[in-house]
């Protein structure tokens, strides 16, 4: 037993400024301009003429503690000792050589890792666990990512796209991913509803909290064989899982009704148009390990029909409103079914309500 | 162990490819590690009957925090035990992701000691997560994280984990030191990380600039983003210079500005700033010859959130402008008093975006001492019924 006295609590993370390499320290907060001189290097330049460079490399987020060393030895080799990670899991090393930046790609080729993600480009996929550790996921996330990134690896690797491509994907409506504002979500969707354990559900779950926990309200206290339990009026569910999230007795997962669901045209950045959500073009694909051969040709088909039609610059969901809604679905061949129309809270807002159609 | 490793016919299958693979990492941890070893054993069931194998919950985690470990057990435990338990952990960042790899090996060394040697570089939550441990290993990870500088990162319904861009240490569009922002709050709010004690989770990021590289107004409930007041500075010569190298000014910058206030005649650029949204465009396709204004700070937006419970939101403004400047005490009294008003009047996992929802963004400035502002709508309401507190009477 520890001694409780002894013990370390709230010390936060370590801080940054100790990470920090000595070109970085000189000129934070300083920096004058960037440019990207090939795809996956970019170049600060500092006030003073300083230049910072960076090369950044695509890793599968899932990472061992091997290969961690193994990019720790590339780091102390090139750059002192100092990288960083991005917010899409990309890797990025610093350096202030720039005779060393060939010499590192080098050796990222060998050790399997590709540069790239720079400017009008694929970033790494930002995703969830799935089923390497998730209880709610309704896909897998890994797989499918590692699938389509085998595919689409010459838009990170190069940048010969009209504009920024950021493609994500959550493994169930939790979207622990954030997906929802990408140019491309992968959403892995549960669409029949829970299972109820009778026997389990009054021994592991709060009923008050259970029906609470419905959007819907779906969920309502029953009395069954003596139990308190709880019974679901299966056309209000949605399969949105947060009942199962609050009782573990309600499992949604089942293999012939949970799959993918495709998005498209969302964005975070404020550049040119507001941010805004990703709106569903396919409501379903099957689960089909270990390539999702499906996901990957949908995907694949809409990248390659926004690449030949946008203007530079224009992401995703910029190409969609000026084309149009109708002209999307008959340039990518996506059926337009019911699913498409939004039924939730304030769907009236997502009719069109003028006479101004684009055909 | 690998004499005794079932086949994985589905997972190898994805070895192959030029992508790296999730599988690769997955078998070099397994060379030194049981855990990872029934991992892929696991995720090949699911492969084979497209299901997940795990369940959440029970209470886990360390002595005297509620937050920073994940529960996790496997529903197939007989078949796979060394994975019965596989609890995540997550370990609080350095802001901006920024490392020296000794620091790096360390949290390797432990991790390769107590746990199933994968990791996620990183979660969503921007934490590094350490993937798979046993209840029993919990302790000694923590004590051996704490005595090399880590600490767990927040989960449940805590503040969360504070993330952040890469900001002034390497971005010349920064607004505001979104670095030592968010080391602050972060060190600031550690009872409030560690300890449960709001309706749910509290999630804090800060971009440096309206590109917002951490997806602030989508994934947080605090989003604050950088942004500036005066004029875009602009470098005429540097401009022409773009223009002379083949850059079509007029078609890439001026006619994709969303509130068209620029103009170029050949030579030099026009901007009427008083009509400029700030949302950084042409500083993104002319860096070396246009930048964010001087006098800059961040919009503080709330509400962001993913679909659960009542759809996703986007965060909105909140303050159009705040100076962001050590020690930040007008950003923490504002986010006192939210986490006070939200705390005592807001439902069991209702986010703060669907607690605004439910009482009116009115009645939540009102309460947290804000003016209503033009700022922070598109537009006034379009419908009639209004709410009145109070109505006149005659005098009897």
């Amino acid at each position: 037993m520890p001694d409780i006295a002894k013990r370390k609590t709230d010390i936060g993370p370590p801080h940054y400024e100790q990470f920090l390499p000595p070109i970085i320290k000189a000129n934070y907060g300083k920096w004058k301009y960037h440019e990207i001189p090939r795809p996956g290097v970019l170049v600060h330049v500092g006030e003073t003429g300083d230049r910072l460079y960076t090369v950044r490399a695509g890793s599968p987020r899932l990472l061992s503690v091997q290969t961690i060393r193994q990019i720790c030895d590339l780091a102390d080799k090139y750059c002192d000792g100092y990288l960083r990670f991005t917010s899409r899991h990309n890797i990025e090393f610093l350096l202030t050589d720039p005779a060393k930046i060939d010499l590192l790609i080098a050796d990222l080729a060998t050790a399997g890792f590709p540069v790239g993600g720079t400017g009008n480009a694929l970033s790494n996929i930002v995703h969830t666990q799935g089923w390497i550790h998730c209880h709610s996921a309704a896909t897998d996330a890994s797989g499918i990512v590692k699938a389509l990134m085998d595919e689409l690896i010459g838009h990170f690797t190069s940048m010969d796209l009209p504009g920024k491509l950021r493609v994500a994907l959550a493994c169930c409506v939790n979207m622990c991913g954030a997906v929802h504002c990408s140019d491309i979500a992968i959403l892995g969707i549960h669409r029949r509803p829970p299972k109820i354990n009778h026997d389990r559900l009054p021994k592991m779950c709060e009923l008050p909290t259970v029906v609470a926990s419905c959007p819907t309200a779906a969920i309502r206290p029953v009395r069954k064989d003596g139990h308190e339990t709880v019974e679901v009026a299966e056309e209000l569910c949605m399969f949105c899982g947060n009942c199962y999230t609050v009782c573990p007795a309600m499992p949604l997962n089942d293999p012939l009704n949970d799959g993918v669901s495709i998005w498209v045209g969302g964005k975070v950045s404020n550049a040119r148009s507001e941010p805004g959500f990703s709106k569903l073009a396919i409501p379903f694909l099957p689960n089909n390990p270990p390539r999702w051969p499906e996901v990957v040709d949908a995907v694949k088909k809409l990248v390659d029909v926004w690449a030949a039609n946008a203007r530079p610059y224009e992401r995703m969901g910029e190409w969609i409103e000026r084309i149009g809604w109708p002209r999307f679905f008959r340039l990518t061949g996506i059926e337009f079914t019911k699913q498409h129309i939004d039924d939730f809270r304030h769907a009236e807002t997502t009719f069109r309500r003028s006479v101004h159609v684009k055909r | 162990m690998s004499d005794e490793r079932r086949p994985t016919p589905k997972l190898d299958d994805l070895e192959k490819g030029p992508w790296p693979s999730f599988v690769r990492e997955m078998k070099r941890a397994a060379e030194g590690s049981a855990m990872a070893d029934q991992l892929l054993g696991v995720l090949e069931l699911s492969y084979g009957d497209r299901v997940g194998h795990w369940k959440h919950g029970g209470v886990v985690g360390v002595r005297g925090y509620g937050a920073g470990v994940i529960g996790r057990y496997s529903d197939v435990p007989e078949q796979f035990p060394e994975v019965a338990q596989f609890h995540t952990m997550r370990v609080n960042h350095p802001a901006g992701w920024f490392y020296k790899t000794d620091a790096l090996r360390k949290v390797c060394d432990i991790w390769e000691k107590h746990g199933s040697g994968l990791t996620n570089l990183h979660g969503a939550t921007g934490d590094i997560i350490l993937l798979g441990m046993k209840t029993e290993s919990l302790e000694p990870v923590f004590a051996e994280l704490t005595e090399n500088g880590f600490d767990l990162g927040g989960s449940g319904s805590v503040v969360r984990t504070p993330s952040c861009c890469v900001g002034p240490a390497r971005c010349e569009w920064a607004c505001f030191d979104t670095l030592a922002l968010t080391y602050d709050l972060t060190q600031h709010y550690q009872d409030e990380i560690h300890r449960p004690s709001l309706p749910y989770k509290f999630k804090i990021k800060a971009s440096g600039c309206p590109n917002d590289c951490v997806a602030a107004i989508a994934r947080a409930d605090l989003s604050i983003i950088g942004t500036w007041r005066d004029a875009i500075d602009v470098d005429q010569e540097a401009v022409g210079t773009y223009a002379a190298d083949g850059l079509d000014v007029r078609a890439t910058v001026c006619d994709r500005c969303p509130s068209k206030c620029m103009a170029f005649d050949g030579t030099s650029l026009d901007i009427d700033n008083s009509a400029c949204v700030r949302c950084m465009h042409c500083i993104n396709v002319m860096p070396k010859a246009l930048r964010p204004g001087l006098e800059r700070g961040a919009c503080i937006l709330i509400g962001g959130k993913a679909p659960i419970v009542s759809g996703a939101m986007l965060s909105s403004v909140l303050v159009p402008f705040m100076k962001l400047e050590p020690p930040y005490t007008e950003l923490k009294e504002l986010i006192g008093k939210i986490l006070e008003l939200w705390g005592d009047e807001g439902k069991n996992r209702e986010r703060v975006g669907e607690f605004i929802q439910r009482v009116g963004l009115g009645s939540f400035l009102e309460a947290i001492g804000l003016e209503p502002m033009p700022e922070m709508v598109k537009h006034p309401r379009e419908n009639p019924y209004v709410f009145y507190e109070e109505y006149f009477e005659e005098e009897k």
